[in-house]
């Protein structure tokens, strides 16, 4: 029984918040810092006798998410009422959408280790949020706050297409990236605003009839990290191994059907929630309270219409269009705003077109050493940088065109942050542009081969190494403003001609 | 001149001309209400004082010429499956909820206090408005007024009662399979289940989501209509609740008095069957000749759907809804908790326990095993598609006849606790009416005569939805030819 042939199966549950101003079904506002229980109504606490009324913002964002995935949007969505008992959920039942969801289909390509691999999306539905009940530390008493209820949460459920812990990761990640692009959430996975459930099997093999064979299915539940997705899919992948090497015959999806499981993070191991027996009967019921959704489809071809660039159709055109490497591509595009913003640097050079092959890469590097450093210095965003990006492309075409050095550039760019002055101002004022007057290096240059006679012979004895030394002192005498190229060229004509 | 034996058109005409005052008329209800509530036991809670305050206040914008709404000074009882917030608790007639009071108002309490009205109190029902007597409340069970010892129907029995015994000259109710055609007719009045979607349901307290709907009792078919005039139209809150551009409010009041001609009346023979007393049936009869002699013709339709399986289907339906909007009473949030319990499932199960009464476990129950898994397709999937041949017999007989009338309940009012041992044979109280609620339409029981023991008969007539105004025309048309409306019950006449 060799562990090699157990492949494991893995499909997620992907919940996020959705960037609305109010709740699903009633008009209070998700705030999530807000004192408890003072962001609730009647309609909210599932007091006797209110109705929902569907949030039609909440409706659009999840057409654009499964729209962005390459879903379909079905003529009809049939809101369900799913019960459980719990003190988080007034109504002890909660709002989704069961066997007729919004959008149903499409698939995920996510990069991992420089390839991608594509995971197939069974369906994305609505549903309301629970409140958070907190438990009193003698045990003897619990308290809930219901700000959260009724928040409008998006779910998508993937395909069983993920083989590994990293490949878990990487959807989770890729997935989150996809709908803050899209506008549809925050997904700050502090906050709770996603949470990762991943359905974890072994595929053992196939049964005589041909039909593969399986180990039991382990949904783990309220993941809220991506570090906890990996970890709990590896843990569970062992642990599946074991179970499986230890009771081959025992230990499979016909005898034990799918079971439930937490994840304890610091001990990082899962633990059995509840087992097929104990599995909840949800009672599932038409919501007689509310109308089924009709997507008119012009509005779903509007929404189509808005959609942006998607974040992986974007690196793959930023190597492509640009010439970047990978690694630039990836690191660019993970964020919205700040490829815009690379983009607008690309395009804003005035003295290099920016399809000259120099440019993209150039103004990459300004963009992951220098700007990136200020975000995470002043742990801000790029809409909050107090730089404008035709002012980084100035400074890159400042250096590109031997004005100013890579170093001298990097300086200005940083004085430009500080204290909002343009680049060109600062290169002014500080009279920091590079000497490329032949005439006057000629006379600086004499004067260091006079200062410096031994490398100076060394250099005119053939030793390449040398000439650094020479272009040092030379940048020292003018302040650091002796263009290198020309200092070298006078350089090897007064000693090597 | 007794205020309590007007109108309340008639009120309303006395109050515009300023012939009365609101106080008076309030005044009058409170007077009738401390006299006769103690037998009837029509209303759950009063708030007299504020009724007072209410009607001054009416009084003065009424004498300085303000139009302060349809209903300006005439007293209206809500039934307390609706809530109000004006300190009284909305109880659903359940100990679960006896000391709720709600934090806002329901849509149609809104609209009664736009209008100007005067809530003079909260009437009695069966608990969650389950049943068909108003015995299964949890507190008291309401009397017939025309005989103390038998029931008002139900499950709308309080607002039938009070309006019957004029403590109020018009009340709300709510009618799920019945609840309030079953018990105006027991009760001798009108009463009006709209089309669903008509009046807007929040704030109603849920039973069954998708047949509950809010309509109006008086004594006159014109009470009726402007009862219905003040609380119809669309609310954004109800989702269900059908909007202005699709469905207009027409005037119901300005057409009233115009016959429908040709009137072309339908007859199914299912209304007509086993189980249909024979007194009942007279009096039916009686009326639908009257109708023949003002020019109707009598045509035979087919339901087949709708009596056979109309109970089953709305038992299932309705009580599968009902186990799902009671889930939220718990003693979580609000509402009864036990006081004596060891863990949070115990607390759940002792405070249902002792909170619910026995008809509302019981529909609970039926309710949750039909939605089991397992047993969803057979049941409660099953009755879905029963509901809609149910809706397509009635589509289809309506095509050839503007309406259909028949009994509203099989038999006049029954003894007190005649049927509360066997649940099923009350069921069948709803056989006539409970297939309105499956097929969305609308319907009305006017009343059309006494049994040989003095109790009143009901005709229900039925009609298409959203056609209220001709609805109401043709039991007018039939009201302006008699004089039931006129005569009071004892319980009345006893006191004064």
């Amino acid at each position: 029984m060799s562990g090699a042939r157990l492949i494991p199966t893995i499909g997620m549950e992907v919940h996020l918040h959705l960037a609305t101003r109010t709740k699903m079904f009633c008009a209070c506002a998700v705030e999530y810092d807000a004192p408890p229980n003072s962001r609730v109504c009647p309609v909210c606490l599932g007091m006797p006798g209110v109705l929902p009324v569907m949030n039609k913002r909440a409706v659009e964002l999840a057409i654009r998410m499964a729209l962005a995935l390459g879903g379909t949007i079905p003529d009809f969505a049939q809101w369900d009422r799913k019960h459980y008992y719990y003190p988080d959920l007034p109504k002890n039942y909660q709002i989704s959408e069961y066997d007729q969801p919004l959008g149903v289909g499409g698939y995920l390509d996510v990069p991992l280790d420089g390839k991608t691999f594509r995971v197939g999306i069974i369906r994305v539905h609505l549903e309301e949020d629970a409140g958070k009940l907190m438990h009193a530390e003698d045990g003897n008493y619990s308290v809930v706050d219901l700000n959260r209820t009724g928040t409008p949460l998006l779910e998508v459920v993937s395909e069983p297409d993920i083989h590994s812990a990293a490949q878990a990761r990487a959807y989770g990640e890729a997935l989150r990236q996809l709908a803050v692009y899209l506008g549809v959430g925050d997904c700050n996975m502090e906050l709770g605003q996603m949470r990762c459930e991943p359905n974890i099997s072994l595929k053992i093999g196939e049964g005589p009839d041909g039909t593969p064979r399986y180990t039991p299915i382990s949904e783990i539940k309220n993941l809220n990290s991506f570090r906890a997705v990996e970890r709990a899919v590896a843990f569970e992948i062992a642990r599946h191994r074991e179970e499986y090497e230890d009771d081959p015959d025992g230990y499979t999806l016909e005898h034990l059907g799918k079971s439930t499981r937490g994840w304890l993070d610091d001990r990082e191991q899962t633990f059995l929630q509840r087992s097929k027996e104990e599995a909840h009967d949800y009672r599932y019921l038409p919501e007689p309270d509310l109308v089924p959704v009709v997507p008119d489809r012009k509005w779903v071809d509007e929404v189509r219409a808005a959609l942006p660039e998607l974040p992986e159709t974007r690196r793959r055109r930023f190597v492509e269009q640009y010439g970047l490497p990978e690694y630039d591509a990836g690191v660019l595009t993970a964020d919205r705003e700040v490829a815009d913003f690379y983009e607008d640097v690309v395009s804003l050079h005035k003295r290099k077109p920016p399809t000259d092959p120099n440019v993209p890469k150039a103004a990459s590097n300004w963009m992951m050493q220098d700007v990136m450093r200020v975000l995470n210095e002043q742990n801000i965003g790029i809409g909050q940088i107090t730089i404008e990006a035709g002012d980084i492309a100035a400074v890159s075409d400042m250096v590109l065109a031997g004005d100013i050095n890579r170093e001298t550039g990097s300086d200005v760019l940083r004085i430009a942050i500080d204290t909002g002055k343009s680049p060109w101002q600062i290169v002014q004022e500080q009279d920091l542009a590079q000497t490329s007057d032949e005439g006057e290096l000629e006379r600086i240059v004499d004067e260091v081969i006079a200062e410096n006679p031994g490398p100076a012979q060394d250099f005119a004895e053939g030793k390449d190494k040398a000439v650094g030394r020479l272009i040092g002192m030379a940048k020292k005498k003018t302040g650091g403003k002796a263009n290198p190229n020309v200092v070298r060229e006078i350089l090897v004509r007064k000693l090597r001609g | 001149m007794d205020v309590t034996d007007l109108t309340a058109c008639r009120m309303r005409d006395a109050l515009r001309a300023r012939d009365l005052s609101a106080a008076d008329a309030a005044e009058a209800c409170i007077e009738a209400i401390d006299r006769l509530n103690p037998k009837v036991k029509a209303f759950l809670s009063t708030d007299a004082p504020r009724a007072r305050r209410r009607a001054a206040e009416i009084d003065k914008r009424l004498d300085a010429g303000e139009d302060v709404g349809l209903l300006a000074g005439v007293p209206v009882a809500v039934k307390d499956n609706m809530c109000t917030d004006d300190g009284q608790p909305t109880t659903c007639a359940s100990r679960i909820l006896q000391n709720w009071r709600a934090p806002y108002n329901a849509h149609v309490v809104e609209r009664l206090l736009a209008e100007g009205a005067v809530i003079v109190g909260k009437t009695n029902l069966d608990e969650f408005a389950m049943g068909s007597s108003t015995e299964n409340s949890g507190f008291e069970a309401t009397r017939n007024p025309w005989d103390l010892d038998r029931v008002p129907g139900g499950s709308s029995g309080g607002s039938a009662a009070a309006v019957a015994a004029r403590m109020t000259p018009i009340a709300l109710g709510s009618d799920t399979g019945g609840s309030i055609r079953q018990p105006a007719a027991l009760c001798g009045v009108v009463g009006m289940k709209p089309t669903y979607g008509r009046v807007s349901r929040y704030g109603l307290v849920a039973f069954a989501s998708s047949l509950d709907q809010i309509g109006p009792f008086g004594r006159t078919v014109e009470d009726a209509a402007l009862l219905l005039q003040a609380t119809a139209g669309h609310d954004e809150r109800d989702s269900t609740s059908v909007s202005e551009t699709d469905e207009p409010v027409p005037d119901y009041l300005a057409t009233l008095d115009e016959p429908v001609a040709p009137l072309r009346i339908g007859l199914p023979r299912e209304f007509f069957g086993e189980g249909l007393d024979p007194e009942v049936e007279r009096a039916v009869r009686d009326a639908l000749a009257v109708y023949e002699g003002l020019g109707a013709e009598l045509v035979d339709v087919d339901l087949p759907h709708s009596t056979d399986y109309a109970i089953a289907t709305y038992y299932i339906v309705a009580t599968s809804e009902a186990s799902s909007n009671l889930a939220r009473y718990d003693g979580v949030h609000y509402g009864h908790r036990s006081s004596d319990h060891t863990d949070m499932i115990d607390m759940y199960m002792r405070t249902r326990e002792e909170g619910f009464g026995d008809e509302v476990k019981r529909r609970i129950m039926l309710g949750t095993y039909a939605l089991s898994a397992g047993y969803y397709d057979a049941y409660y999937k099953k009755a879905l598609q029963v509901r809609r041949l149910i809706r397509r017999d009635f589509d289809e007989a309506f095509e050839t006849v503007d309406c259909i009338m028949g009994p509203t309940s099989p038999t006049a009012a029954f003894r007190m606790g005649e049927k509360t041992a066997d649940p099923l044979t009350m069921y069948l109280s709803d056989v006539y009416t409970a297939s309105a609620n499956l097929a969305a339409i609308a319907g009305i029981s006017v009343p059309c005569g006494f049994t040989e023991a003095g109790l009143p008969v009901g005709l229900q007539i039925l009609s298409g939805v959203f056609t209220e105004e001709r609805l109401l025309r043709i039991a007018r048309m039939y009201e302006r030819e008699t004089d039931w409306a006129s005569r009071a019950p004892p319980v009345c006449e006893g006191a004064s």
